[in-house]
């Protein structure tokens, strides 16, 4: 078996023990993208000789004992809407098809402190707006299960790459679910943090009130330990917030003995596919079996968090978007007549039309007269969105539903209605909106081979309950590799 | 018979803050510097960055706040305003709409009439945007983003004022307490101060406002001044012609006198405000407003108060002397070397006032030092130099800011009080000018200032002229 089938905190061991090199780490990720990468464009960008070299950097590191902590060493794709100084950073986007960086993301940062050494930069939605990936404008990326099937969005190249063993493990974003949606189609675990828990310096705003950096892994304890390595407090980003606790893993215990466990009647309702409701209430059970008190609840405003989303998160990237412009880096038309000609055109040329129907939706809500009416309005709604999970959190420690409606569309299926592509949103989004974490692990597959996620949320700054819960259903043996690496 | 109009003004004052480092960026606020040289990923809008707020911005808005008696909104809030322009690198300038630091306050100013209180209908935090440069050699335009970030507050006035002359008054009544406050050095010439008038004219006595207009692009009281006279007959003129006045933005060039239509509000913009999303609410409690309010230095009228008494200066002086907070600055700072409030009075009232109005400057523009003036004043009471070579070391003082003692010995120009030199000089005079000795002695007073005046001649200026004076009249 290749280094690649071991989970990153199993690799970085290795590594420290002196059982494999760094070298020899980076070397066995660089042969899986070589292998597999043409089928499943997981990359925008695969930076061969950059991660040879910064092996040959973290190894004497290592060596000489600075670089201590699990990480160290341990290959890792970054999603590219995360700036890496001197490595190109694109967003999936024709309009910074040439943007380099001139400083890295703090996320990053705090990765390169723990001796990650960087493959390169994974493929996603267009500005990580979409749920497919289909929206990049460097094609789309396949699902290691069935490459006829997409890998979910916006992170689907991190995650993807991650399930098909082209890094140990990746960063991923999520704005409405866009780390724990791709997770669930393509098998792997993925967090979401609560909000101002990863520094946003550097990761390229899509709906800055929403958005969140998180890890992409093989297990539970991959993700607690990623995520205790690019947690902190950075005064750079002012809605970051000094939490009290960092130790994720000290939650990594076979033990949900008395965890109260809230399943939301609403989650389970109308357009959820049959196979993925049995699977999750399936891994309830299992969690009953282990000791934790599940039992069913009303989740309030369930149908108002897809709306309520949408608004809020077009209306900030309506303006974040606006620096695109073509004046100061990026993408500029060839041929244009003054500065608003260029303007127009360098943006119609840029952006991709996903980009532009979320561009115009943003505009129109903040426009003069309909500000209070949509903009105004979806704020009120997150705000009793939130009081809704407040409310259940008094009861539960945590919240147990499905990841996605359904397993991985086919490629094409869901670009031709995008009503129907936001829609695939619904469990994810309103953790989002209420700013609480959230992770995604494997429940089995359904009839076509295709993973099912479970979702578990838990209330803002609660992590270690939900890793706790999805630690221990992890230990009865949930994770399963694809198929395409077991030829 | 004719109507009667009168005019109704309304001003938006935006004020560069003082603040070292820019508002949401570390970056140095200083004037000039290469271009670009004072950027970072923050104010050029580079993808990924985000704004950190610096609290000295709040400290200074508060203060101006207070200082103008406006009520401090103690949870406000930066809101997007969105517009695509070069010079703004995110194309949205970070400001507030929904929730302004201050609102509703109000200054004192004099008129004619008697005091007149105009209203201050809301103070708010903004960032500067960056400046562009056109090339028409090379037919493009080029972006310097040292600017960008620099923290502004717009005070924003209500309708209020009436003629070109209140709003002067509010304006000096602004600069002044915000220069007093250090939150600003309030130059319009360079730009950190900046006035945009809003003007309408309506017949006497009438309730409804008339259509306004909004004047851009005036850089002194002066052009202020002429821009409203001119907009004012410019209105009448349309009013008179039975034609409307269009509500619109229009830019003032002072050289030419006129005004030109910039854009009307069928071409206005909708910004699209809303909350900004990377920062934060800020929560001002009323502590902080205690501190900022007891750090408050002292304001021009306490400090004109203080003159009359501390210092015995004369009610018009101490006027003078404080209409300027660099003014003030300079007195106090000379008087405290010198111990001599009159003289250092005396000199900043005469020979400075002179000199400022011959190079047409403001007083922000003077640059020598409290140092140089004290040690001046030393050499004139010690009788080292006359006041007439006193006056000449003061002009070089004024535009080099040179040290009058080395300057006197360096160029000789030490009075001389050497009896028997003068003497010897005065009899030469005397035996040269028989003629004026003789319309002296004819009871032409008048003809001894002219021997004097050879006799200064003849020493270069450096004789002491009270000696001069005495020994004549002996020899004569």
């Amino acid at each position: 078996m290749s280094l690649m089938s071991l989970t990153a905190v199993e690799l970085g061991k290795k590594i420290k023990a002196k059982e494999v090199t760094v070298k020899e780490a980076v070397e066995a990720a660089i042969a899986q993208i070589e292998k597999s990468e043409e089928t499943l464009n997981c990359y925008v960008t695969v930076d061969k000789e950059g991660a040879l070299k910064k092996a040959e950097e973290v190894q004497k590191l290592i060596d000489d004992g600075t670089l201590t902590g699990p990480l160290a060493g341990v290959p890792v794709a970054i999603k590219d809407n995360m700036c890496t100084k001197d490595m190109l950073t694109t967003c999936s986007s024709k309009i910074l098809s040439n943007f380099v960086p001139t400083y890295t993301a703090e996320a990053v940062v705090n990765l390169e402190k723990a001796g990650a050494v960087i493959l390169g930069k994974t493929n996603m939605d267009e500005f990580a707006m979409g749920s497919t990936n289909e929206t990049s404008a460097y094609g789309a990326v396949k699902n290691p299960w069935n490459t006829e099937h997409v890998p979910g969005g916006s992170s689907g190249g991190s995650c993807a790459a991650v399930a098909a063993e082209e890094c140990s493990y990746a960063l991923g974003s999520d704005t409405g679910g866009s780390i724990r949606q791709p997770s669930s189609f393509c098998g792997v675990t993925g967090i979401k943090p609560t909000y101002g828990t990863v520094s946003r310096y550097g990761l390229i705003a899509y709906g800055s009130s929403l958005d969140q950096i998180g890890p992409v892994a093989k297990d539970v304890t991959d993700c607690a330990t990623i995520l205790e390595a690019i947690a902190s407090y950075d005064p750079k980003d002012s809605t970051s917030v000094k939490r009290e606790d960092y130790d994720f893993t000290s939650a990594l215990v076979d033990d949900v003995k008395g965890l109260k466990i809230g399943i939301p009647k609403a989650y389970f309702g109308e357009g959820l596919d049959k196979e993925v409701k049995e699977a999750v209430l399936a891994a309830a059970k299992v969690l009953e079996e282990k000791g934790a008190i599940v039992e069913e609840f009303d989740l309030g405003l369930v149908d108002y968090a897809i709306p309520a989303y949408y608004v809020i998160a077009a209306a900030e990237a309506s303006s974040n978007l606006s620096r695109f412009d073509g004046v100061k880096y990026g993408y500029r038309t060839e041929d244009y007549e003054g500065l608003h000609n260029m303007y127009k055109k360098t943006r119609s040329e840029g952006f991709g039309a996903e980009v532009k129907r979320r561009i115009m939706l943003g505009s129109f809500v903040l426009s003069s007269g309909y500000y209070d009416a949509y903009y105004l309005k979806a704020l009120r709604t997150k705000a009793l969105i939130k009081k809704e999970f407040d409310k259940a959190f008094e009861k539960y420690d945590v919240i147990l539903g499905p990841a996605a409606p359904t397993t991985a569309p086919k490629l094409g299926d869901s670009l031709s209605d995008p009503i129907k592509m936001y829609l695939g949103d619904i469990y994810t989004i309103s953790v989002n909106l209420a700013g609480l974490p959230g992770i995604s692990v494997p429940c089995g597959t359904d009839s076509k081979g295709l993973p099912i996620g479970l979702q578990l949320i838990g209330d803002c700054f609660k992590e270690k309950n939900i890793i706790r819960a999805a630690y221990a259903y992890e230990q009865t043996g949930s994770y399963k590799r694809p198929g395409m690496l077991e030829e | 018979m004719a109507k009667q109009y009168e005019t109704v003004i309304g001003l938006e004052v935006h004020v560069e803050l003082a603040t070292k480092t820019k508002i949401f960026c570390s970056c140095s606020t200083e004037f000039g510097g290469a271009p670009n040289s004072h950027t970072c990923p923050v104010c050029t809008g580079m993808p990924g960055s985000l704004p950190v707020l610096n609290k000295q911005v709040v400290e200074y808005a508060i203060a101006v706040g207070l200082a103008t008696n406006c009520s401090i909104t103690q949870y406000c809030k930066f809101d997007r305003k969105n517009y695509f322009y070069p010079d703004n690198p995110q194309n949205y300038q970070i400001s507030q709409l929904y929730l302004p630091i201050c609102r509703n306050g109000g200054v004192e100013i004099d008129t004619p009439a008697g005091k007149k209180t105009i209203g201050i209908h809301e103070i708010h935090m903004e960032e500067d945007a960056g400046k562009l440069i056109h090339d028409e050699w090379e037919d493009c335009s080029l972006v310097d983003f040292n600017r960008s970030g620099v923290p502004l507050i717009e005070i924003v006035s209500e309708p209020d004022m009436r003629s070109a002359e209140e709003v002067i008054a509010y304006l000096d009544k602004l600069r002044l307490i915000i220069q007093y406050l250090g939150a600003s050095d309030c130059k319009l010439n360079e730009g950190s101060m900046r006035a945009d008038v809003n003007l309408s004219v309506r017949e006497v006595g009438a309730k409804e406002f008339g259509t306004r207009t909004e004047m851009k692009n005036l850089n002194s009281f002066k052009a202020i001044a002429r821009a409203i006279e001119g907009e004012r007959a410019r209105q009448i003129e349309l009013l008179e012609e039975g034609k409307e006045v269009v509500q619109e933005t229009r830019r003032w060039d002072d050289n030419k006198e006129y005004s030109y239509a910039m854009r009307s509000k069928e071409d206005a913009q909708d910004y699209r405000y809303f909350p900004d999303p990377d920062l934060v609410p800020i929560m001002i409690s009323d502590e902080w407003i205690e501190r900022i309010k007891a750090a408050q230095p002292e304001l021009r009228t306490e400090k004109l108060e203080r003159y009359k008494k501390e210092f015995d200066i004369p009610d018009y002086d101490a006027e003078i002397l404080t209409s300027s907070k660099t003014m003030a600055d300079l007195f106090e700072a000379t008087t405290e070397l010198c111990k001599k409030p009159k003289k250092v009075s005396n000199w900043l009232m005469v020979e400075t006032l002179r000199l400022m109005k011959e190079n047409d400057m403001e007083a922000e523009d003077l640059s020598f030092s409290p140092e140089n003036l004290a040690k001046l004043i030393e050499l004139v009471d010690a009788g080292t130099i006359n006041s007439s070579v006193a006056k000449e070391v003061f002009e070089v003082i004024f535009k080099e800011d040179i040290d009058p003692d080395k300057y006197v010995e360096e160029k000789g120009l030490k009075a001389v009080n050497d009896e028997g030199a003068l003497r010897a000089t005065i009899e030469e005079v005397i035996a040269n000018n028989p003629q004026s000795v003789e319309d002296y002695h004819n009871g032409k007073e008048k003809a001894i200032g002219f021997l004097v005046g050879q006799t200064m001649k003849a020493m270069q200026g450096k004789a002491n002229p009270g000696m001069v004076n005495k020994i004549l009249k002996e020899l004569l």
